[in-house]
């Protein structure tokens, strides 16, 4: 097709900038622009007669009206994919930015993807054993999932990422064709820094894949990141039968960028100015998580965002936890008492579990004694909220069991070390430790066999 | 058909506008661009029109054509839709993913069913007689267990001829031919029908029966009408889609439209691994055998995401007319409201609250007043549609539009409460501020089919937890110990009320489906263990006393050891508590009698 070029801009409008007489532009289309001999990328937004709205990567600082000059590409955004990826370390838009070479054989790939149809899906059920007990009892992750971590800024998101990242595996299955896609939007360079060194240490360099956008690239670049990595990640994961690890950071600058961009294009903003399409555009990444009949590869999403001021009814994490299938809630209060991972139980959830769990998969007794946990630490909220009123020692006795119950379960069970990798069976008996605070007569969830069995009265 | 044809002009996301197309029809379906995108016209000004369009537009270029088709967007109506996936605009999946892998391409064109099975079809006509629109014509076992009736369209009446006999045909094939003194219509098995008319009926009816679910809280406490509407809002997480997917399995209707709109992939998945397997409660066939799905899932275009809810409800009325009760659930329909908001955002109209249009109240009531119970056009059988509707208000705030305008057109309010959800309880339904106003209009039908004293029960029990909820904002202050045994009997009562009868685990083999026996068995004997601890300590009996006993732990774990068709059980739990009350009785006072 040929390429076609022009010279000379009608308007220039925050990251937008509009041409007109242009011809024969497709919708989606990429564009070079090229200033003084320096060259950016940006897409057409809009067509409308003969002019063309575009928005670009790079932001508009610096362009003239009268030199700026236009190729349009003819295709949309794509990235060149082949294993060759592996190892290596790409721009928010999938340029090469290490010493390696350009990708030379490859294929092309838009990073829009196409939507997996509903009827080519294969349910996850396979379960990841993160040694984290806290997600392995109560929140297991599921092969194939996207499962967020809601966190906010001084959080130890990141360090929770890299241990489960480090710990995860299949049970009775070799680590097989692992691969990790990391996508960072707009983190700071020491962040990226400690993740990718953390993948160095463990010696998974090699099977990493990763896209930066930092803190001080440009904004609006971030737009394409985690579509250029959702895209490597669909290659590995179902062209090259590879388990694929998506982890994206942060998910809140993401969407900081698509409201500049929507401010810009004068939409309509919903709730705190964020365009009304927020919902599905997250929706357009998120749903690129999954496993696909008669495929061997999966891609299971980790994305990590940071709430604004902790509230979890942001705009934010309200449209992503509407869209994942569960989510990790890191919890400040906790982390203040030295609780780490401080996961916070009652808000957190995983909505693939209850398809792989229990007999056959982890022990006959995980979906009543996950129940019956969340049941009673919800009672313990209740009863610290009594006991800071009347005072602990005014609770009825079954009242201080579940302060007691309360205190070992964050101690114990939740609480554990970064390096420290539990087996399920591990943490499942730390559960019944737990439990043991409690009559038995409370164990309403738990069937009265599984009681027999596993349950002791703790007495200290 | 002459074919028109416009020039496109602009292009934004999946709004685009056309020009030289004053011939176009509104809401005709058209093909856009060169790769022929599916559109559906959507407003029309001097000779332009505007289009939204059910695939990406990436690629798309001023100038390229826009076709005209002649033709509404409609469904295809006839046998070979139970069992289907399609998406928003009727595109059976798996069809989709034969012609073209496992990833959705565009500007697909293919049948909504299959034109080359051969039906077993028993014809009831024969050559001469008169018909009319709605009347039966001819049946089709479609599965094992549904038979599909074949009507006469609406609008085509007449004498037929040349009507075949019975045998195997296909949908398409022409089965009589109808002379209405001019005209002549060829009579096949399959009907088109425009998805955002509501298809003609002969009469409403009243509701007077309940659609049985099996879920304890609903049943009992805050029933849907067979023809009803109802209202499920909740945050994230709280339970909205495996209530549907409960109802889907365990209700009493004969078909099920399952709507996913602007939801999960693998929520559909789900449904598709996992119905072929279930086995209905009522006939013993497996439950795919009565379902049909519309699988417009989140990143799937968002025009058809709007249409996705005129497709289901139109196919849904379509089998309301055959006689049958349809119970049609949609999630979630906020997607579907978003979708209006984003088309409506891209045509620049004034938004109302929180960028919805205005006509989003308009549309909505429209949508919920396709649910109803009518006495059908042609063939006077009775044939219902009922509309569960899940509503995911941002931040789990119920006071946002979608919320407050689909509460007026419903008459069930299942509110789902993000700290019962918290803790587990599920399903979680709040059963304050939940509400059904159909209860006067089904008591009757209780009071016959289930026992005279259904109604009585449960308005104790709702008694019962309202007058916990005061003691609870006492007991959140002073703690529980203050309270007199009355009281902490009460609270107790309230909370076997709450843990043994709301909450229903719905991967439970045993209760995740309740029969309307097992519901009142269950709350009977628990209200009886009310009324008798309740004398106990009028008696001076210490509340210590009766909680130690295993009696309540017995009651508590009722709904997990009490199968469905074991439910005499119940009967012998009824023994264990009466003579554990005597004994008491017996012990205080040393003289017994029969209390
Ligand atoms: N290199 C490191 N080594 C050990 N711990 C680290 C390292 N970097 C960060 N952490 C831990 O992780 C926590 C979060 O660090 P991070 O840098 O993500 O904080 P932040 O930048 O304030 O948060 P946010 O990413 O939300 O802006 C810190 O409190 C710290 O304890
Ligand atoms: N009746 C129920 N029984 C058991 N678990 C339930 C029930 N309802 C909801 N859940 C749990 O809650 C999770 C979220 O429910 P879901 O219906 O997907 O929520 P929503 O659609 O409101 O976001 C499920 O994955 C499941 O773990
Ligand atoms: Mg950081
Ligand atoms: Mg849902």
């Amino acid at each position: 097709m040929p390429v076609k070029e022009y010279i000379g801009l009608s308007k220039i409008d925050g990251p937008l900038i509009f041409i007109k007489k242009v011809k024969n532009i497709s919708y989606n289309e990429v564009v070079e622009i090229t200033y003084k001999g320096s060259s950016r990328f940006g897409q057409v937004v809009m067509l409308s007669n003969d002019t063309a709205v575009i928005q670009v990567f790079q932001g508009t600082e610096g362009l003239s009206i009268d030199k700026t000059s236009i190729r349009f590409l003819g295709r949309p955004l794509e990235i060149k994919l082949s294993e060759d990826i592996l190892g290596r370390t790409f721009n928010g838009i999938g340029m090469p930015i290490d010493e390696g070479s350009r990708i030379i054989r490859g294929e092309y790939r838009d990073i829009n993807g196409e939507p997996i149809n509903p009827a080519s899906r294969m349910y996850p059920r396979n379960y990841i054993e993160t040694g984290v007990s806290a997600i392995d009892l109560l929140m297991t992750v599921v092969r194939g999932q996207k499962l967020p971590i809601f966190s906010g800024n001084g959080l130890p998101h990141n360090r929770l990422a890299v241990q489960i990242t480090r710990q995860a595996r299949i049970k009775g299955e070799e680590r097989g064709r692992f691969a990790i896609v990391f996508a960072a939007m707009g983190i700071k360079h020491d962040s990226a820094r400690y993740i990718l060194s953390s993948f160095e240490e463990s010696g998974a360099l090699k099977n990493v894949v990763t896209f930066l956008n930092l803190a001080d690239d440009p904004t609006i670049e971030r737009i394409a990141t985690p579509r250029v990595a959702l895209t490597a990640a669909e290659y590995l994961a179902f062209e090259k039968g590879m388990h694929v690890l998506v982890i994206m950071t942060d998910m809140t600058n993401y969407c900081e960028a698509l409201r500049e961009l929507s401010t810009a294009r004068g939409e309509v903003p919903s709730r705190k100015g964020y365009p009304g399409y927020l919902y599905s555009d997250l929706a357009s990444m998120y749903e690129r998580a999954g496993m696909i009949k008669g495929k061997k590869g999966s891609i299971t999403q980790l994305p990590i965002l940071s709430m604004p001021n902790d509230d979890i009814t942001h705009p934010i994490p309200d449209l992503t936890g509407y869209i994942t299938e569960g989510q990790i809630v890191l919890d400040r209060d906790l982390y203040r008492k030295g609780v780490y991972p401080p996961i916070n139980i009652l808000l957190s959830l995983s909505r693939l579990m209850k398809d792989s769990i229990g007999e056959g998969y982890t022990r006959l007794d995980h979906p009543h004694v996950y129940s019956q946990l969340f049941a009673a630490y919800s009672r313990v909220h209740e009863v610290r909220a009594l006991a800071s009123i009347i005072g602990e020692e005014e609770l009825i006795d079954l009242d201080k069991m579940y302060m007691k119950f309360g205190k070992a379960f964050e101690e114990e069970f939740i609480t554990q070390g970064e390096d420290e990798n539990r087996a399920m069976e591990e943490t499942l008996d730390i559960a019944w430790k737990v439990l043991g605070y409690l009559p038995k007569e409370e164990l309403t969830r738990i069937s009265r066999d599984e009681i027999e069995r596993f349950y002791n009265k703790r007495e200290d | 058909m002459e074919q028109k044809t416009g020039k496109l002009y602009m292009i934004n996301g999946p709004v685009v506008k056309a020009d030289n197309t004053s011939s176009f029809m509104m809401h005709e379906v058209v093909r856009v661009g060169k790769i022929g995108l599916i559109g559906e016209i959507i407003s029309l000004e001097d000779d332009r029109a505007t289009i939204q369009i059910y695939e990406e537009t990436t690629g798309l270029k001023i100038g390229e054509p826009v076709r005209s088709s002649g033709k509404l967007l409609s469904v295809m109506l006839g046998p070979g839709m139970i069992g289907n996936v399609y998406d928003g605009i009727q595109r059976p999946l798996e069809v989709l993913r034969n012609r073209s892998g496992d990833f959705l391409k565009r500007g697909v064109e293919v049948l909504p069913i299959d034109f080359k099975h051969e039906w077993d079809t028993e014809i009831l006509i024969k050559d001469g007689d008169t018909v009319k629109p709605g009347q039966i014509i001819a049946t089709v076992d479609e599965t094992s267990s549904f038979t599909h009736r074949i009507m006469i369209p609406p609008g085509v009446s007449g004498t037929v001829n040349n009507v075949r006999t019975s045998g195997r045909y296909t949908v398409d094939t022409v089965i009589a031919e109808i002379d209405d003194g001019g005209d002549k219509y060829n009579l096949t098995m399959f009907q088109n029908w425009p998805v955002r008319t509501p298809r003609p009926y002969k009469k409403r009816l009243a509701v007077d029966e309940p659609l049985i679910t099996g879920q304890r809280v609903i049943d009992t406490f805050f029933p849907l009408n067979k023809g009803g509407a109802a209202c499920i809002p909740g945050g994230f997480g709280t339970g909205k889609t495996i209530l549907q997917h409960q109802f889907a399995k365990w209700s009493d209707a004969d078909v099920i439209v399952y709507i996913g709109c602007g939801e999960r992939g693998n929520e559909m998945t789900e449904v598709l691994e996992e119905f072929p397997e279930l086995k209905d409660p009522r006939n013993g066939k497996p439950l795919m055998e009565r379902t049909i799905l519309i699988a417009n899932t989140s990143n799937m275009p968002v025009s058809a995401r709007e249409a996705s809810i005129y497709t289901g409800v139109t196919i849904a009325e379509y089998f309301r007319d055959m006689g049958y009760h349809v119970a049609v659930m949609a999630d979630s329909t906020s997607r579907w409201a978003e979708a209006l908001r984003e088309i409506s955002g891209r045509l620049e109209e004034m938004p109302a609250e929180e960028g919805f249009p205005p006509y989003l109240s308009s549309r909505l009531a429209d949508f919920y007043e396709r649910a109803g119970k009518v006495s059908a056009l042609g063939n006077e059988s009775l044939g219902s549609v009922s509309i569960i509707g899940a509503v995911s208000p941002p931040g789990g705030d119920f006071s946002e539009p979608v919320t407050t305008h689909t509460k007026r057109f419903t008459r069930c309010f299942w509110a789902l409460d993000k700290s019962l959800a918290n803790a587990r309880h599920y399903p979680a339904i709040n059963w304050l501020t939940s509400y059904s106003e159909n209860i006067g209009d089904v008591k009757e039908w209780y009071s016959k089919t289930v026992s005279r004293d259904f109604f009585k029960l449960r308005n104790e029990a709702l008694a019962l937890l309202n007058e916990d909820d005061r003691l609870q904002q006492i007991i959140k202050l002073v703690g529980e110990d203050v309270l007199p045994d009355d009281q902490k009997l009460t609270v107790r009562a309230a909370s076997l009320i709450k843990i043994g009868f709301l909450q229903q685990n719905s991967y439970s083999k045993v209760d995740c489906f309740a029969s309307l026996n097992k519901q009142y068995k269950m709350l009977k004997i628990m209200l009886v263990f009310y009324e008798k601890a309740r004398e106990l300590i009028s008696l001076g009996v210490a509340i210590s006393e009766i909680l130690k006993g295993s009696i309540l732990n017995t009651l508590m774990r009722m709904k997990e050891e009490v199968s469905n068709d074991n439910v005499e059980k119940i009967t012998a739990i009824g023994k264990e508590l009466e003579s554990f009350c005597m004994a008491l009785k017996k012990k205080y006072s040393g003289k017994p009698d029969n209390m």
